[in-house]
């Protein structure tokens, strides 16, 4: 049994019928809270009935394992219904129909959609077009809100507490979307940040100047040995190989850090290793069966989380 | 007494000194004159947009689309100015703004002042304000932005006014003075 946050056991309602989930950016402190508390809830006590009758839009133009089919899944799980694309060749859009028109119809026969797209401010864009709330899957490189929530959600389970922490983030820092939101979604909560890349993959200065402003304390360095026994929560990325038009570029930072046994001598006991996945070699497979690994649990609370939006949105939990 | 011619002849020198002196000046005078006459003529009706950033002269003719007005029209730039440094002024005959117009120029120059000119008067001065939101004023800088590959009006919320930062509300972008193309 984990302990939650004072503010998470407070009793308050807000209403999140009808509404878009597009940005971390949207959401207040007390919002966050509010729907973290309510994950809980479905965690603990499952309504299977609670979404019959209703149903679920997938639009994903762009390709996804985790995000699609855990969507999937826990609409499945609370008794709902589903429709959708996986690939965008199958759908009008290959005969040159607007993603405005295709949300138009696609509101038509669905209560809520969920949607991925390449192009970046899509989502937002999908929001506006529909009637029915749209819940972000991903927009390019800007934006995965559930993925966030669920971050979150682990950080507040593994650790019993959002406040106070110290969170390393390593890995491609510069092209990573969850590391960017999670960084701002937790600079509420007065977190001590290290950004731990080689230059090249460094955090990008918009979002520094947000944390600056946010009067959040941040070091940035290229030496994780140097800082680990600081950490509380290490979140590992992806060097992510497409974002190298140089081949050898990708060479000479994918493995640069390296999760492995002998990497945690030199940690706190308690820290705890997050990662989004797909991981390919940057967290070793030994890291998977010791008391530090939280990433196949975190990837696991995809469910509670995307159940607890989609009742939200729904109007079906206040 | 050579004590006294000596100073009679410093005077001297220093009257034929002053002399050279002011018929350069004067020689120089006119063609002074001239050359701002040329540059800023007056006009009888119309509007003048005064203040500009000199590296936003063209910017503001470009969202007037003053190549294609048909009335008489006046760009300066790099005019000395005492409130701004150097500065640019756009003078078009016969040419009353939009809102929509006024509202792309402060996005592009935030200080500068518009002046309705009616029979060689000015009737009335705005100050422009660069508002809070843009709205299909600029183009985002973010060639995978949604507004860049489909048919929709852009938005930008002002973040910083100097100097001017503004966030694409699709993409969430920011994009600094360097950036901001006008659409």
């Amino acid at each position: 049994m984990f302990i939650y946050h004072d503010l998470l056991i407070l009793f308050f309602s807000m209403d999140f019928k009808n509404k878009d989930i597009i940005s971390i950016n949207d959401f207040s402190k007390e919002e966050l809270l509010y729907i973290l508390r309510v994950v809980r809830q479905i965690e603990q006590k499952p309504k299977n009935n609670l979404l019959k009758g209703k149903i679920l839009a997938t639009l994903f133009f762009e390709a996804s394992t985790r995000t699609r089919l855990s969507f999937m899944s826990a609409m499945e799980q609370l008794g709902g219904e589903i429709i959708g694309f996986s690939a965008s060749s199958t759908t009008s859009i290959q005969k040159g129909e607007s993603l405005w028109d295709t949300i138009k119809m696609t509101e038509q026969y669905a209560d809520v959609i969920v949607m991925r797209h390449p192009l970046e401010g899509s989502a937002r864009l999908a929001a506006e077009a529909a009637s029915i709330p749209v819940i972000n899957g991903g927009d390019g490189s800007n934006q995965h809100p559930t993925q966030t929530i669920l971050d979150m959600y682990t950080i507040l389970k593994i650790k019993g507490k959002l406040e106070d922490l110290h969170i390393g983030f390593v890995g491609d820092l510069k092209y990573g979307r969850t590391v960017h939101s999670l960084a701002i979604a937790l600079s509420h909560f007065n977190p001590v940040f290290y950004f731990i890349a080689p230059d090249e993959l460094q955090m990008p200065e918009s979002y520094l100047d947000e944390l600056f402003q946010r009067k959040v304390k941040y070091y940035k360095t290229s030496d994780l040995t140097r800082i680990s026994k600081e950490l509380d929560v290490l979140y590992v990325t992806r060097i992510q190989k497409e974002r190298f038009p140089d081949p050898l570029e990708y060479e000479k930072f994918k493995d640069m850090y390296r999760i492995d046994g002998a990497f945690l001598q030199h940690v706190k006991k308690d820290l705890k290793i997050m990662h989004p996945l797909p991981r390919v070699s940057e967290i070793d497979k030994s890291v998977d069966n010791t008391s530090h690994a939280a990433y196949f649990e975190q990837a696991a609370n995809g469910i509670p989380v995307r159940k607890a939006l989609l009742a939200l949105v729904l109007g079906k939990i206040k | 007494m050579a004590k006294r011619k000596k100073k009679k002849q410093v005077q001297r020198r220093t009257k034929r000194k002053k002399e050279r002196i002011k018929a350069k000046k004067v020689a120089n005078a006119p063609k002074e004159e001239i050359k701002k006459e040329l540059k800023i003529s007056a006009i009888e009706e119309g509007t003048v947009v005064d203040h500009i950033p000199t590296d936003a002269t063209f910017k503001v003719a470009e969202i007037l689309d003053l190549e294609n007005h048909k009335g008489i029209v006046s760009i300066a730039t790099n005019l000395q100015s005492k409130k701004v440094g150097k500065k640019g002024i756009v003078k078009v005959g016969g040419k009353s703004l939009t809102p929509e117009e006024v509202n792309k120029i402060a996005v592009v120059a935030p200080d500068a002042t518009v002046n309705i000119i009616k029979n060689y008067q000015v009737k009335e001065k705005i100050k422009v304000k660069a508002p809070d939101v843009v709205d299909n004023v600029i183009k985002c800088s973010n060639p995978v932005c949604i507004t860049n590959n489909e048919q929709v009006a852009t938005k930008f919320y002002v973040v910083k006014k100097d100097p001017l930062k503004v966030k694409c509300h699709y993409c969430e972008r920011s994009m600094g003075k360097e950036e901001i193309e006008i659409i």
